[in-house]
């Protein structure tokens, strides 16, 4: 059974080869190909799943040895592949929802031209992104990271044409190398500390370790799950990249790659529990980007941006929830997966709105939407329940746990913060998608012609995309109720990231309650806003907090300021220091030089005597030197 | 020593000589160095009795099967393990045949021999009144402009003398590194260095500039001679013997005064400081050491250009031989007084050569400047004082030589009206008009400079490795500066042959014979098979690195 594990990643990978260098002839094929090979991954994924379960909780790990990579001395790179519970559940998420916006993507991209291409780099992106779940070591997770790192670029900038495409591309690409820098450093630090990479021999050595360089790790390990994740300070990339085609947006930039930094830091358990600054670190970035991607999500006009927006705050859960340690980890994986279901189906329906709108992406210019598509309502619904945490769907059960366990942090103060902070986050997230929910589909239509007098002719979209949609909002309405039945998921995980149960500084059911009282505050105040009165079509002024989240609460010119006016600084500074010390240096040593040779050419002045003097001399001082030699 | 046996050398001199034993010679195990010696005076006899028309062929056969005669029998020495289990001492104690020896034969009489087919090309000077002529003067004995000159180019004489002389100068070279006593190697220098004066003065064009450098070379190698010469003598008043052995024993203070008509004098350190210094400088005048070089940018300007690559190549290899040998033989129990001296030597030298060399505008006197920077270069090796330090010095001599040839050769190629152009400025566009040429001769200005994948890289590497390792770190500090200034000379002038534009009335590229093809051919494949697998030819200089006591 081992020897399946490599399918999973060799069918999409094949499939990439296949659409991308077949040319032409493929243009007709080629998405039945992709999606082909993608449901391939997905079957071999759940006959892998089902053999694990059908053995002892602690004898599940499977392990495949493909070869030597690099055997060079004591540097050893393998690829081989490592299947645990961990793995397992990103691999059926990964296989599941890649195949099912593989489907989706059948029906969103067909009258694209590039579609053969398309479906290329999705299936390229499955590759990736399994590598990275299945690496048994560092440096082959760190081949999918990059690799997930390069479908994202070419899939942000598939609509290369347009100019924000393009742009939105090279900053994804750019910002991530950021945090690739991150775990870069990180693993060259693990060889330096372990003499190895592979996860086992890591990660069981970290009680030897001391705690300094844990924290050394754990926090390149942070920089780089900020980059990949859009977590603060890293964030900025993650609203542009919605310009890519919208399936994109669902799968790479909601459901499976921006939650590579949580698998990064869940896999790593064992250094960040030995490093309590590193865990502060990465539960400080999670809180902090929580709020900050629910207020953005609050002033968000294009219906794309403000579900980014959510996704990076719903991200920031699942990190602080995964710097909580043994009491977060398994809620974190938790919530990466219904996150996965219910975002997935909330990007799928965004895209279904804005398939039947002409591309229109302002939700100023919906309202009204529930007559004319149904399906997308009802699914769409669903997601959105799930997300702001009604009680008994998927996001309650997952979201409710993180809040316990963010209370439990500890006795003190810290709990309190994190724990409201975590509280706060519900509330506005149940503020903010109420008002995607209203502007969207409630309210009266305000729709207009577009600039050639198309007025848009809103429709349910094709079966190919609406099933996907409705596959989801199942996962979105059962997902977590049936994880928490016996605390299953929890179970199926501890063998690998242990579990402790946490002990909040209130008790549960209180939490339990406000959370609820929150969510409805939330929703409440989202409807005297949004539901009440009438969406102008174009946007008020508003306050200085809504100018300022329009703007990604100035992230951009934060960065333009300090990182890109710094930098200009800094490298004129450097031009500067080149151009006169260096150069002066190297120009003047070349002057000097060669002023010498003049010289010295000067004693060669072709009299045999004068030659005959300067061997004379040259003697003279050969045998004092050597009689000086033996005087000392 | 006990007092009898003192007691019995007294009484032994006193008794009258009844007779004198003949001398063992081993001929089979010298016999490289008979052919090329008994080559030389046939050559001699040839010129005496071949008619005038046939000397040319008579003499370059001769010239090549002796060479390659000679060539054989040291690779049959080497296979009979004569370098290595079997060395040993031969001729009464006069030679050492062991692998350091056979090593420096092998390739003095490679390069010689490559040599000589440039000696032979005869297809680069414009025929002279129907008669093909060389690089050599028609008649060397006559005045420069004068009559009897235009008489002898009138008649297409020919200076035939060459190939002898040739031979007698590798014959003295090939026992050089194999001397085992201070007076073989003494007369071992006269042989090859006497030869060499003559050589330097026979250019066909430029003779008053050859005459005078050929006089420059004769003055100050006498000069340099004198000193040898005279440190010999300290050295035996020293040790009261002129053998290695003997000295190395007295040095140790294994052996003390053995010679009662020496008694005042022996063990007296400062004649063997005194003379030690002086034998050095007379073998670092020969590998054109600082400050011992000044002759070298003359004498190769001057020279006929296939003398210079010639006594670049051969000359250098013999000397460093010799260096070698006195170092590890007769000075190791001096090293702490020797090495610190060699270490200013090597310093200067390497520092000197690349300096002077970047305000050089004659390619021959760059390759003369370039010349003494590489004999620092090999210098840093010698010091090194480890068996690695040995086969290092080896290989970078093999290495060195052929590119050395091949790059004189290269210059004899590139010609004016007024003979060789070795004026820089005229190789500008070089490489536009003659690409081949321009490429081979960047080929070689690579090797020098020691970029990787030619023999200039490998055996750079190995000295400064066995300098380092022998603990001379700061050596090889300097060794690295030096080699970035020279590499500003060798690559302005790759510059200038392929990024200037050519110069309307510039130099032409002559098509020479094979001859010459051969010699920058093998050049060329020497530099390249030691640069991209030298790994065998370490391993062969490596098993040629004992001295025999």
């Amino acid at each position: 059974m081992e020897n399946l594990i490599a399918l999973l990643v060799a069918a999409p990978l094949l499939g990439a080869v296949v659409l991308l260098c077949g040319g032409r002839r493929l243009d007709r094929t080629g998405h039945w190909l992709g999606t082909l090979f993608a449901l391939g991954s997905f079957v071999v994924g759940v006959v892998l799943f089902m053999d694990m379960l059908g053995r002892d909780a602690d004898d599940r790990a499977m392990h495949q040895h493909l070869f030597s990579w690099i055997p060079v001395g004591g540097f050893q790179a393998d690829v081989a592949f490592q299947l645990d519970q961990l793995s397992m559940t990103f691999v059926l998420l990964i296989t599941g929802v890649g195949s099912l916006i593989h489907i989706y993507s059948i029906g969103y991209m067909e009258h694209d031209e590039r579609r053969r291409r398309f479906f290329g780099y999705l299936n390229l992106f499955l590759a990736a992104m399994l590598i990275l779940v299945i690496a048994d070591n560092y440096l082959l997770l760190y081949v999918g990271w990059e690799g997930v790192g390069l479908a994202s670029y070419l899939l942000i900038g598939f609509w290369q044409h347009k100019p924000s495409a393009a742009t939105a591309a090279k900053k994804a690409f750019l910002v991530n190398r950021v945090g690739d820098m991150g775990l870069s450093i990180a693993i060259m630090l693990m060889f330096t500390t372990f003499g190895t990479f592979a996860f086992g021999d890591v990660l069981a050595a970290t009680g030897e370790t001391s705690e300094g360089k844990l924290t050394a790790i754990g926090l390149m390990l942070l920089l780089a799950a900020c980059g990949k994740s859009a977590q603060v300070p890293l964030q900025s990339w993650l609203g542009d990249a919605m310009e890519g085609p919208t399936p994109v947006s669902a799968l790479i930039h909601a459901a499976t790659m921006v939650t590579a930094g949580v698998y990064l830091i869940t896999r790593s358990g064992a250094i960040f529990n030995g490093a309590p600054d590193a865990q502060l670190a990465v539960v400080i970035v999670g809180a902090v980007t929580l709020l900050f991607g629910a207020i953005v999500g609050c002033a968000k006009d294009d219906i794309k941006k403000a579900l980014a927006g959510s996704t990076m705050s719903q991200i920031g859960y699942m990190i602080l929830a995964a710097g909580l340690g043994p009491i977060g980890y398994a809620f974190a994986i938790m919530h990466l997966v219904t996150h996965g279901f219910f975002k997935a189906g909330l990007f799928l329906g965004a895209g279904s709105v804005m398939h039947g709108m002409n591309d229109e992406v302002d939700m100023r210019k919906y309202g009204g939407l529930r007559k004319y598509m149904p399906v997308t309502f009802a699914t769409f619904g669903l997601g959105y329940l799930a997300i702001i945490g009604f009680p008994g769907l998927s996001g309650f059960w997952s979201k409710d746990k993180i809040i316990e366990a963010a209370f439990a942090y500890d006795d003190g103060i810290r709990g309190w913060i994190f724990g409201g902070v975590a509280l706060l986050g519900a509330g506005i997230t149940a503020f903010y998608m109420t008002r995607v929910m209203l502007m969207t589909f409630f309210g009266e239509k305000r729709w207009q012609p577009d600039a050639e007098g198309h007025e848009p002719h809103p429709h349910e979209s094709p079966k190919s995309m609406t099933i996907p949609m409705i596959v989801l909002a199942f996962g979105s309405v059962f997902a977590g109720g049936l994880f928490s039945l016996n605390e299953s998921f929890v179970h199926w995980l501890e063998p690998v990231t242990s579990f402790e149960h946490p002990h909040p500084v209130i008790s549960v059911p209180a939490i339990t309650a406000s959370t609820v009282v929150v969510l409805l505050i939330g929703v409440a105040i989202a409807w005297f806003m949004y539901g009440k009165r009438p969406v102008p079509v174009t946007a008020p002024r508003g306050s200085v907090l809504t100018r300022a989240a329009r703007r990604d609460l100035l992230q951009d010119d934060f960065n333009h300021v300090v990182l890109v006016r710094g930098g200009e600084h800094l490298t004129r500074s450097l031009v500067y220091v080149d151009h006169t010390l260096v150069d002066g240096v190297v120009n003047g040593t070349a002057a000097g030089v060669g002023g010498l040779s003049g010289r010295l050419r000067k004693l060669q002045n072709g009299y045999a005597r004068s030659y005959a003097v300067s061997m004379l001399g040259g003697t003279a001082v050969l045998v004092a030197a050597t009689l000086l030699m033996r005087a000392v | 020593m006990s007092a009898t046996a003192v007691h019995s050398l007294w009484t032994t001199a006193a008794e009258p000589i009844t007779k004198i034993d003949s001398p063992q010679i081993e001929y089979s195990l010298i016999a490289p160095t008979l052919i090329v010696i008994g080559a030389a005076i046939l050559g001699i006899l040839v010129e005496a009795f071949v008619p005038r028309v046939a000397r040319y062929y008579v003499q370059v056969f001769l010239s090549v099967v002796a060479l390659v005669a000679a060539f054989a029998a040291v690779v049959a020495l080497a296979a009979g393990g004569h370098g290595t289990t079997e060395s040993g001492i031969v001729a009464m104690g006069a030679l050492a045949v062991d692998g350091p020896a056979l090593f420096l034969q092998g390739t003095i009489l490679l390069s010689g021999l490559v040599a000589i087919f440039t000696f032979a090309e005869r297809r680069l000077d414009p025929e002279a009144h129907g008669n093909r002529v060389d690089s050599f003067a028609a008649q060397a004995a006559s005045v420069p402009g004068s009559e009897s000159e235009q008489a002898a180019v009138r008649a297409g004489f020919t200076t035939t003398e060459v190939f002898p002389l040739a031979l007698f100068a590798i014959g003295g070279m090939l026992v050089f590194p194999s001397a085992n006593d201070l007076l073989t190697l003494f007369i071992a220098l006269e042989v090859f260095s006497l030869p060499l004066y003559l050589m330097c003065a026979l250019a066909r064009r430029k003779r008053l500039m050859s005459q005078e450098a050929a006089v420059k070379y004769f003055l100050l190698g006498a000069f340099s001679s004198a000193f040898l010469l005279f440190g010999i003598a300290l050295l035996y008043g020293y040790a009261g013997t002129v053998s290695y052995a003997g000295i190395a024993d007295v040095v140790d203070g294994t052996v003390q005064n053995v010679n009662p008509a020496l008694a005042g004098t022996m063990g007296n350190d400062a004649l063997l400081l005194v003379g030690a210094a002086l034998i050095l400088m007379g073998l670092l005048f020969k590998v054109g050491a600082v400050p011992f070089h000044m002759w070298t940018p003359d004498v190769y300007q001057g020279a006929p250009t296939p003398v210079t690559g010639f006594m670049a190549a051969a000359t250098k290899v013999a000397a460093f031989g010799a260096l070698l040998r006195l170092l590890y033989v007769v000075l190791p129990g001096l090293r702490w007084d020797w090495r610190p001296v060699m270490w200013g030597v090597a310093i200067a030298t390497m520092l000197l050569g690349a300096i002077v060399a970047i305000t050089q505008t004659d390619i021959k006197r760059l390759l003369a400047y370039s010349s003494i920077a590489h004999a620092g270069f090999i210098l840093a090796g010698v010091i090194a004082t480890t068996p690695d330090g040995i086969s290092s010095v080896l290989f970078y001599l093999g290495a060195y030589s052929f590119v050395t040839i091949g790059a004189f050769a290269v210059v004899t190629l590139v010609r004016d009206a007024g003979g060789e152009a070795t004026h820089l400025s005229k190789w500008a566009g070089l490489g536009r008009r003659s690409p081949l040429v321009a490429a081979v001769f960047a080929v070689f200005l690579l090797a020098f400079a020691g970029i990787p994948l030619t023999s200039g890289f490998a055996g750079k590497f190995a000295v400064f490795k066995a300098a380092a390792e022998g603990g001379a770190g700061a050596l090889v500090v300097v060794g690295v500066i030096s080699s970035a200034i020279a590499a500003f000379f060798y690559i302005r002038v790759i510059v200038l042959m392929f990024f200037s534009e050519p110069k309307p009335e510039g130099p032409t590229v002559a098509v020479p014979s094979p001859l010459t093809m051969t010699a920058i051919g093998v050049g060329v494949a020497v530099t390249l098979v030691l640069g991209v697998a030298p790994q065998y030819f370490l391993d062969l200089a490596n098993q040629a690195s004992v001295f025999v006591r």
